[in-house]
């Protein structure tokens, strides 16, 4: 059977775009091993120096734990929320499910600014109280970060929650299981894909998160992101350029194994 | 009777968490917000009379508007060329536009941003490129301004106006492109007359999708317009941070969410949410 393919002239376009989609991750290699201490194209030797002082600068070295703490800490919350009001969604199927998903989904639609506005106003009322949990607190961050996470976790456990064959956990129930032991051991291990997927994606939304954080921290809880904003807008460090490059990398490799393990499994 | 009552506790329970999370921590603080705009610095409607007749708000609300048409535009198209591929390519083709999509999609805006302040600055790849073979003596000013801001913008925006054009691509028969074809009209006219057409909905999406995001976008106009080309968003950090005037930044967030809600109204009232994903 035939086929539609895509012209010449579709093509050549297609490359053009994609030649601009790589230009400026292909352009930070050679300015992450400049000699020099600025901003510039290396012009005869190249060096590691920017490199080394990712190591050996203790601010990039906290900042990057920082960042892993509070990925880890506001992924596991916002999964684990995500988790159960899906399951509640799903497993009951209330009257206003569309209006009450609606509303877990604003922070995903509202623009960012607004919600970073928001979060500035939360935390800032909760410093008041308690100095441990509010402005430019990693506390603080992490509980913002989940704000911004939990409906991109949501939608990826109800869009799994959605494939499952409902007739299992009506077999399930007509068998006697509590609402627990549904939950539990039948519907979850049905879409341990979905969970893990969504914990990911809110790691990694959290690990590059700059808009809110930008608004909700000055000098404590200084996370990767934002110690790239400041390194950007000063004088520029190569130090970043070197950064990026590594960030660029570690990202192709994970996709070349997540489209190996989507191969070998046969589905998303 | 038992199980019913047990199944409305059940679902209570089980969704209380995240509505009780996102009630305290985002809905009431943005409350808060819409209170400081009617109340500081003095109460009233003065911060929304300012904002029609400041002269600064209003020429960041004309730019802001200007770019975002600017980008989607630029995106859209962008988008478009490279998801005829990814959906209708050989499957080598498939995969390499797969990776050009996917790759920038999962890297964070900072690392983008930079990327292209590295390729367009004074000192940059292409002004040191463009200066070697003799082409310009003076380096050209490729960042710190409009354009600048609209290249990253549009970088960072073409992933997410690819998706909608995809799921449209993809539902769409092969057999009327086919049967177009069949009945002798060239690539070009199967292209504008039938394909394009059919993937409407895919553009409309998109289009929407991408003119929403860059009305709220705040990084990359700040590190690529240089404090030069400012755009709501980052006017909304310096009436915070810099000048602070948190009434007027708190005005000019409710007008933006307003703004957005009615545009995302618009796009449910023609295309339903179904057909984008």
């Amino acid at each position: 059977m035939p086929t539609y393919r895509p012209g010449p002239v579709s093509l050549v376009l297609a490359a053009l775009v994609a030649l601009f989609l790589l230009m400026p991750l292909l352009a930070v290699i050679p300015v992450s091993l400049t000699p020099s201490r600025m901003l510039t194209m290396p012009t005869g030797e190249l060096s590691l120096r920017h490199y080394r002082s990712l190591i050996e600068d203790p601010r990039w070295l906290d900042s990057i734990l920082l960042s892993l703490r509070i990925g880890v800490v506001s992924s596991a919350f916002s999964t684990a929320l995500a988790l159960t009001f899906s399951l509640g969604i799903w497993m009951f199927q209330p009257r206003f499910t569309a209006m009450l998903v609606g509303f877990v989904l604003l922070p995903m639609v509202v623009p960012p600014v607004v919600s970073a506005v928001t979060l500035y106003f939360l935390l800032t009322s909760i410093s008041g109280l308690t100095s441990f949990f509010g402005y430019d607190t990693w506390l603080g961050v992490a509980m913002a970060h989940s704000v911004m996470t939990v409906p991109f976790a949501t939608v990826l456990i109800l869009v799994s929650l959605s494939q499952l064959d409902r007739r299992i956990d009506l077999a399930a129930r007509g068998l006697g299981a509590s609402v627990w032991e549904r939950a539990t051991r039948v519907i979850m291990p049905n879409i341990k894909f979905g969970i893990v997927t969504a914990a990911l994606l809110s790691f990694v939304l959290s690990w590059e998160e700059i808009g809110v954080t930008l608004f909700i921290t000055s000098v404590n809880a200084i996370t990767l992101p934002r110690l790239m904003w400041m390194g950007l807008r000063d004088n520029i460090d190569p130090a970043i350029a070197a950064l990026s490059v590594i960030l660029i990398i570690i990202t192709v490799l994970v996709l070349a194994v997540r489209s190996v393990v989507v191969r070998i499994r046969g589905g998303v | 009777m038992r199980g019913i009552l047990s199944d409305r506790m059940g679902a209570a329970l089980l969704m209380a968490p995240l509505l009780l999370f996102l009630v305290l921590a985002y809905a009431w603080p943005f409350l808060g917000v819409v209170k400081w705009s009617f109340t500081l610095p003095t109460p009233g409607l003065g911060q929304y009379g300012a904002l029609l007749t400041d002269d600064l708000v209003q020429s960041v609300f004309i730019r802001t508007l200007r770019i975002a048409a600017i980008v989607t535009i630029v995106s859209v198209s962008a988008a478009y060329a490279i998801t005829v591929v990814w959906v209708r390519g050989t499957p080598a083709q498939r995969l390499i536009a797969e990776f050009c999509i996917l790759v920038p999609f999962w890297i964070s805006v900072l690392t983008r941003a930079f990327g292209w302040v590295a390729l367009l600055s004074n000192r940059g790849l292409i002004n040191t490129w463009l200066q070697s073979i003799g082409f310009i003596s003076e380096p050209l000013t490729l960042v710190r301004n409009e354009f600048g801001v609209i290249v990253g913008m549009s970088h960072f925006l073409i992933p997410f106006a690819v998706f909608p054009l995809a799921s449209a691509m993809r539902s769409l028969d092969e057999r009327v492109l086919l049967a177009a074809r069949g009945l002798g009209s060239s690539r070009m006219r199967t292209f504008w007359t039938v394909f394009v057409p059919m993937t409407r909905s895919g553009i409309i999406g998109s289009a929407m999708i991408t003119f929403v995001f860059s009305l709220g976008f705040f990084v990359t106009p700040a590190i690529l317009g240089g404090g030069r080309s400012v755009m709501i968003a980052e006017l909304i950090y310096l009436r915070i941070f810099q000048s602070p005037d948190w009434g007027l930044g708190a005005a000019i967030s409710v007008v933006l969410v307003v703004f957005v809600g009615a545009l995302m109204a618009i796009l449910f009232r023609d295309v339903k949410p179904k057909e984008l994903v």
